[in-house]
């Protein structure tokens, strides 16, 4: 059986369907025996969700002026 | 019809805001440089856009040749994957063994609902480019590695690895901003 290193190491990428055979079915195994490991996929699965939420960046409307003076100095062949 | 010059400000200013959130979460302060580096370099290939419809993709391509570049400007030893114990690094290990508030049932879960957005985004920010890019296109962007491998311009493999240790150096970021940061004490947590 795999080591709780090993298990750990690969945990992201089963969490992302990255894995794949046979090391997929070797990481199984270990979970089903090491409650800490399974700790730990649950909290890489916490973590995963997340950064998924982190995405509401906005446009600051400082720097939305500077790309129109960008787009009005182009039309202007300024940057040609 | 063609699309040619007169018509690039109004299809541009429809693409600037995405354009720009996706350069600040890839190049974090770089990203006003990039997207104008994007478009300009739009709108001297304007005639390659065919369709209004196309432009996002365009545009996104673009964006990440942007991206690339600058990233290879800025990146050393770009294919070197550095020899230290990154990969075996565990936030929930640390958060075990630190234990940071003895009270809580649920201190992984607490540990990160300590963090806002801007923490989120300046923990990120302190990451080497050739593992925030990786990690926010597929984690915050939700785009598949084959996806991503090609945006790249990179083997699957190498984005993998860069995935791998980007998740790693994450989590090792998150716990050392939240010790610099005084989010680990009690009062901290309650306030």
């Amino acid at each position: 059986m795999i080591s709780c290193d090993q298990a750990v190491r690969q945990l992201w990428g089963y969490v992302e369907q990255e894995l794949e055979s046979p090391d997929r079915e070797r990481l199984e195994d270990h979970l089903d025996l090491c409650r800490r490991c399974c700790g730990e996929m649950e909290f890489a699965e916490e973590l995963a969700a997340f950064m998924a939420r982190q995405s509401t960046v906005d446009l600051p409307n400082v720097v939305a002026s500077k790309f129109d003076r960008v787009l009005e100095d182009l039309q202007a062949g300024g940057e040609r | 019809m063609r699309l040619d010059e007169s018509d690039f400000s109004e299809i541009a200013r429809q693409q600037i805001p995405w354009l720009y959130v996706l350069a600040r979460k890839l190049t974090a302060d770089k990203a006003e440089d990039v997207v104008q580096e994007c478009l300009v370099k739009a709108y001297r290939n304007i005639e390659d856009l065919r369709t209004l419809e196309a432009a996002p993709g365009w545009f996104r391509t673009i964006l990440m040749n942007c991206v690339r570049d600058r990233y290879r400007k800025d990146a050393s030893g770009l294919d070197e994957e550095p020899i230290d114990d990154i990969a075996d690094y565990s936030l929930y290990r640390k958060i075990a063994d630190e234990d940071p508030w003895p009270y809580s049932d649920t201190v992984h879960v607490d540990f990160l609902h300590s963090f806002d957005e801007e923490d989120v985004w300046r923990v990120l920010d302190r990451l080497d480019p050739k593992y925030r890019i990786p990690l926010v296109l597929v984690h915050m962007e939700g785009i598949g590695t084959d996806e991503v491998a090609r945006m790249l311009g990179a083997p699957k493999n190498t984005v993998l690895s860069w995935l791998h240790r980007g998740r790693k150096h994450f989590e090792r970021e998150l716990w050392e901003y939240a010790v610099e940061n005084g989010m680990l004490k009690e009062k901290a947590r309650s306030q």
